[in-house]
């Protein structure tokens, strides 16, 4: 049932250490070095986990290494963790859980699993969760948060039922705003505000938002929510709520800290502002920028010249779906078209390779560069904001040609 | 009345092993193992203090991975775990913020 086995793990360590070894770290077999400063991570095995790049142990923030996205659905085991508040729960009993559905409904709503399971559509679909703050360490100047490299995203098939389907059974009233949601974690003093989201109507009733069980044919590990999570495909992740065990719609915005005061960003086209300013007005994080990384080939990496080097990776947007991959071997002057792979749908990771034929010896600087359907892609240079949300510069992997 | 039991117990049973499946769906929490943080602040003047108020609520990486910055940001966050998380700081938390700026802050 735990999705974690002893020959996964040790092959995963190898692999980190061979890695680990390319990047001059030989050795180093549970560390890791983000390439930023003060960067150094241990790798640390929580249940139900294989050992992964530790943010903070309490509450559990866990980084997933960038080996593991060779994959184009990552294992549950490897997904990345990450909580607000330490008071997470360590088990809990799916007998007795219920979803309560309450606020501005006809008919107030205790969901238990085995309802939610037998009594409404269940649905699949393949979505990348990432957090708003993903590669935040990247950023220069620099910026306080979580020190996250770019491991803080994953792509899971996820089933469940339709959020719409579970609101509708309920009945939702004339001059409902937002849905409210809550999940078991909590602060630790009672007077710390709760890690509480909102969605907005119209959004929570589009039929895209699942309320999810199973995360690749497996319940959902305790870390990533069990025994239900929203999932909320092409939005960043502060909104897919884990452990959900409540649903309350509203008539007003929800005013909580986590709406009204964290994870906003700058009302400025793109979300970003001049480094080192603050922005004047804000409206909460949304939808995921285009993203594309090299995956095939970690920083440090030695190729052969005059031999054909296959070249992979992945691309994400927030759902429009990614058209068009382009890779360039001089620092971004030519560019050449990618294959993409195979679609497992427009929220999924995109996997992506090109047949690579490297002439100069020497020093080689890789670009991968991502368009999607309505045009959107990445900028060359890095865009900053104060917190460190939202990265999706133009991803830069140096090679040595020998 | 025989037939009667006979049904109550079909219905039972369907419904126990319904249940029995929801339950089975749950990992085995009784097996999990927990890592143990690693309490320790880098020594300094005012290390008490962030052993002490800081570790409530947080793990000390929370501290140790940020990158080095000035004193200006260990003000404010400082104020924002007092303010926007309600953690109960003392009104002067000068000592705590120089301490944090000298172990973890920019130079």
């Amino acid at each position: 049932m735990i999705p974690n086995s002893r020959s996964s793990r040790r092959q995963f360590l190898s692999q980190a250490s061979a890695a680990l070894a390319g990047l001059g770290f030989a050795g180093a077999e549970d560390k890791v070095t983000l390439p930023f400063a003060n960067g150094e991570r241990r790798l640390v095995k929580f249940p139900q986990k294989r050992p992964l790049i530790l943010l903070t142990t309490r509450p559990p923030q866990l980084e997933t290494p960038m080996e593991v996205f060779k994959e184009v659905i990552t294992p549950n085991d490897a997904f990345f963790v990450r909580y607000h508040l330490a008071n997470v729960p360590h088990s809990v009993d799916a007998v007795s859980f219920r979803l309560e559905i309450k606020g501005l409904v006809d008919k107030p709503l205790q969901l238990s699993l085995k309802e939610l399971k037998t009594q409404f559509d269940q649905v699949e679909v393949v979505a990348v969760n990432q957090c708003s703050g993903n590669s935040r360490g990247y950023f220069q100047p620099r910026v306080g948060g979580g020190q996250l490299g770019n491991g803080a995203m994953g792509n899971a098939r996820w089933r469940g039922v339709r959020l719409k389907d579970v609101l509708a059974k309920a009945g939702v009233q004339a001059g409902a705003k937002q849905v409210v949601c809550n999940g078991l974690d909590a602060p630790v003093l009672p007077q710390t505000p709760d890690f509480i989201k909102a969605l907005e109507m119209d959004h929570a009733l589009d039929g895209e938002i699942l309320i999810a069980h199973e995360m690749n044919g497996e319940p959902l590990p305790l870390l990533n929510g069990f025994p239900l999570r929203l999932v909320v495909p092409g939005y960043y992740g502060t909104y897919w709520v884990k452990h959900l065990n409540e649903l309350n719609v509203v008539k007003d915005a929800f005013d909580g800290f986590f709406m009204a005061t964290g994870y906003r960003i700058a009302t400025t086209p793109g979300g970003c502002v001049e480094p080192g300013t603050t922005p004047t007005s804000t409206v909460p994080i949304t939808r995921f920028k285009v993203r594309s990384f090299l995956t095939s080939h970690l920083d440090g990496a030695q190729v052969q010249a005059g031999a054909v080097t296959q070249l992979s990776g992945i691309a994400f947007d927030h759902g429009a779906g990614i058209t068009e991959v382009v890779v360039s071997d001089d620092g971004g002057r030519t560019w050449q078209a990618a294959e993409l792979g195979r679609d497992l749908g427009r929220y999924s990771f995109r996997p992506w390779s090109l047949a690579w034929k490297p002439q100069r010896k020497g020093p080689c600087e890789l670009k991968v560069r991502a368009v999607n359907r309505i045009g959107e892609s990445q900028a060359m240079e890095p865009l900053w904001n104060p917190q460190g949300y939202m990265r999706n510069v133009v991803e830069t992997t140096h090679v040595t040609v020998a | 009345m025989k037939k009667f039991f006979a049904i109550l117990f079909i219905i039972g049973a369907a419904g126990l092993s319904a249940a029995d499946k929801t339950a089975a769906d749950a990992p085995d929490f009784s097996s999990f193992v927990w890592p143990v943080e690693s309490g320790a602040y880098k020594p300094g003047a005012g290390v008490e203090l962030a052993q002490s108020l800081c570790i409530t609520c947080h793990s000390t990486e929370y501290v140790s991975t940020q990158p080095p910055l000035p004193r200006k940001f260990w003000e404010a966050t400082v104020k924002k775990m007092k303010e926007k998380y309600a953690a109960p700081l003392p009104e002067d938390n000068a000592a705590l913020i120089d301490y944090l700026t000298s172990a973890y802050g920019s130079k």
